[in-house]
């Protein structure tokens, strides 16, 4: 616990928040987009904001699995586990995700889909092995950080000739998204971004350079730690002040430049690019997600099932795309806290506690009162 | 009394089956083999449906609870004495003196005698220490698959003491949120069985009866204004509630909130907060800033309540928000828990 401890001290945080204030120019507005879920969460989980000047507003990115994922995948793990009876293997976080007919994996499971919630790949691939008689589907979600894990079970189920066992790959690629939240053709009102830990640790620091050096956009990769999030802010203020667009980074702890080139190489192995890929609230981006390879094609969920992906269009009302380029705050979507709400999300941003929307109800609602 | 069976329950390898819940012979025995033995008490003794009871002179207050937990057997308790504690301290914090207690069974078929004569004692054992008997009963037996082991439904019937007002509507602005312990070790020893994290130290449920605590906290701070103990959801989520019911807002300090460190690591793992995670021994009471140093004295003078803290204070807020200053010094709303973060652990 005292690991965690030095990472959460008071003191070190108003220390770090003064001199942010101190170098923070009253004259500028900073904007900067922590693209990862896991740093939404320690904002909110901290009232980090709470912390910074008034010129400093931090946009909330696209970095929560469940929330980028489409109706259409949703309704694709509906449609196995309740058309082709399978056992479906799933995250507990996917299991509240607003699907079509307003179905949810909750409500499948409720309407008798044998939906079953587990901790690890390892756990489905123990349903695979204990339900020989069932084909098994795991849900597979998430950004660089869960396509290693992933990639394992793949391995696993192969050697063992593991014959009821496939995956529904849904797995997505931070830097393509970050790609196409700046080639908005709107253009962009991000100073910066603060770059995901846990990711990077996986894909290390490399893939964020372009970001510097060809759209002019400082990224600094932060750990998980409320600490971590002030030193990095501190950071950008720092580049933004100076005229300088580099990668830096604040998590030297885990992150290499390089990453973690094993990881990769595993990934690489099972995985390939798709073609393009539908994301909740950013529109299809090209080579933005994986899928299995041909040899590993008889894991593909959906080559051996016939549940073809249908795109269902996201709500019209929803302001998810421009909240995350920056242009639109939560609270000016015109069913912010009333007809969308954490209860009842209508758009992908109000999906996880980790999205903007839902991490602004919880938090932010606070401050824009009381300001 | 004579036993009027020719055999004795097989307590070892036996198996509860539907006949058991047929009204039979076969539920007699179960009945009077198990329950009867273990609960004791003149009033089950009396044998009918339901039991005659006292004359009481004050108001009376009932609460019931249905318990489903797995699993079944956790470091600090089971599901016996989790159902005799819940419902005893559901009574209690409204300002009653629990009485009695009744408690109906769902049993599913398969599950085996060993197991329940555990979980009886258990019962007969937390209701004992507890001076509060179970009085009546009930059993039923569902086809396998039907029902996940058991699950004990508990009523409790007590009395309200004299000049007692304690609701979930009575906080108001200015008023102190007390806490009567550490947060967290319930839900966390339960999710650490289940997603098999072992610890140093195991973490320990802290499933307790609060009676005695409450009547210690009743004796000095009799106008206290409120007490609720910080079951399903946690203290985020009791909080809340209090909050809606009084129409206030209430502010509370996170570093005044204690945190065991192998919860407070569990949680961290498991992305959990430890804020929603269940408590089955602790209590929130929120009094009159003039009562708030004889409230706290009172809870540390007693030994389920030796780790009780002042967390916070009730405010005026149309809005009913229940905020926190967080241990970095910045502010954030600790909101109703959307969905569950921990599906049943109490
Ligand atoms: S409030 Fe709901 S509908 Fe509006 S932008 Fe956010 S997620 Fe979309």
């Amino acid at each position: 616990m005292k690991y965690v401890d030095e990472f959460r001290d008071g003191e070190l945080a108003r220390g770090l928040a003064a001199a942010i204030a101190r170098d923070a120019e009253a004259h500028r507005h900073y904007r900067f987009m922590e693209f990862c879920g896991g740093h939404t969460h320690a904002i909110s989980r901290y009232g980090l904001a709470d912390l910074l000047p008034d010129g400093i507003r931090m946009i909330h990115g696209p970095g929560c699995p469940v929330c980028v994922l489409p109706i259409g995948r949703i309704d694709q793990a509906i449609r196995l586990a309740r058309e082709h009876r399978v056992i479906l293997a799933t995250y507990a976080d996917t299991m509240r995700v607003p699907a079509s007919q307003r179905l949810t994996l909750l409500r499948a499971k409720a309407l008798g889909a044998d939906v079953r919630m587990v901790y690890s790949t390892e756990d489905a691939l123990a349903i695979a092995r204990a339900n020989p008689h069932r084909e098994v589907v795991f849900l597979a979600i998430g950004f660089e950080t869960t396509t290693p894990p992933t990639a394992v079970a793949v391995l696993h189920a192969a050697e063992a000739a593991l014959g009821n066992f496939s995956i529904l790959c849904n797995h997505v690629l931070t830097p393509a998204a970050m790609h196409a939240i700046l080639d908005a053709p709107q253009g962009v009102a991000i100073d910066g971004f603060v770059g995901p830990a846990h990711v990077s640790t996986v894909i290390g620091s490399a893939p964020y350079e372009p970001f510097a050096l060809d759209y002019g956009k400082p990224v600094v990769i932060a750990g998980f730690e409320p600490l971590d999030l002030l030193r990095a802010i501190h950071l950008l203020v720092r580049q933004v002040n100076e005229g300088r667009a580099a990668v830096e980074n604040e998590f030297t702890r885990a992150v290499t430049r390089a990453g973690n080139v094993r990881a990769q190489a595993l990934v690489d192995r099972v995985f390939e690019r798709r073609a393009d890929f539908e994301w909740r609230g950013l529109g299809t981006i090209p080579a933005s997600a994986l899928q299995l390879r041909p040899e590993f094609a008889h894991f593909d969920a959906e080559r051996r099932f016939a549940v073809a992906y249908e795109p269902v269009p996201d709500n019209k009302a929803c302001a998810c795309g421009e909240i995350l380029r920056g242009e639109k705050r939560p609270e000016e979507c015109r069913i912010f806290g009333t007809a969308c709400t954490p209860e009842n999300p209508i758009g992908s941003c109000m999906v996880s506690s980790e999205g903007a929307c839902a991490a602004h109800y919880t938090y932010g609602r606070l401050r824009g009162a009381a300001a | 009394m004579s036993a009027p069976y020719a055999r004795p329950l097989d307590l070892k390898h036996g198996l509860v089956d539907l006949t058991h819940g047929s009204g039979g012979r076969a539920m007699a025995q179960l009945i009077r083999e198990l329950f009867v033995r273990e609960l004791a008490n003149e009033y089950l003794a009396q044998g009918d449906d339901g039991a005659r009871l006292g004359r009481a002179t004050g108001r009376l207050v009932v609460a019931t609870d249905a318990h489903v937990v797995s699993p079944l057997f956790f470091p600090g308790g089971d599901i016996g004495c989790l159902s005799v504690n819940g419902t005893i301290n559901d009574v209690a914090v409204m300002g009653a003196r629990p009485l009695y207690l009744a408690a109906s069974f769902v049993l599913e078929e398969g599950f085996p005698l060993a197991d329940l004569a555990k979980i009886a004692a258990s019962m007969g054992r937390a209701s004992r220490e507890a001076g509060v008997p179970v009085v009546t009963g009930d059993t039923k037996v569902v086809e396998r698959g039907k029902a996940d082991g058991v699950f004990i439904t508990t009523t409790g019937v007590g009395e309200l003491r004299d000049g007692i007002d304690c609701s979930g509507a009575n906080a108001r602005p200015g008023d102190v949120v007390l806490l009567s312990g550490p947060i967290g070790a319930h839900g966390m020893a339960i999710m650490a069985c289940r997603e098999n994290l072992s610890f140093d130290a195991p973490i320990v449920s802290d499933t307790a009866a609060l009676h005695g605590l409450v009547d210690a906290l009743l004796r000095a701070a009799p106008g206290l204004h409120t007490m609720r103990d910080a079951t399903r959801g946690g203290v985020g989520a009791t909080l809340n509630e209090i909050a809606q019911q009084s129409g206030v807002g209430i502010e509370i300090d996170e570093a005044a909130i204690p945190i065991p460190a192998p919860v407070e690591a569990a949680c961290e793992l498991l992305g959990l907060d430890p804020l929603y995670v269940a408590n089955e021994g602790r209590l929130l009471a929120i009094c009159p800033p003039d009562l708030a140093g004889d409230a706290l004295g009172a809870l540390r003078a007693h030994p389920l309540g030796a780790g009780a803290t002042r967390i916070g204070r009730v405010i005026e807020d149309p809005r009913r928000f229940v905020q926190m200053r967080t241990r970095l010094g910045g502010r954030r709303i600790v909101d109703w828990l959307h969905g569950d973060q921990l599906p049943r652990i109490c």
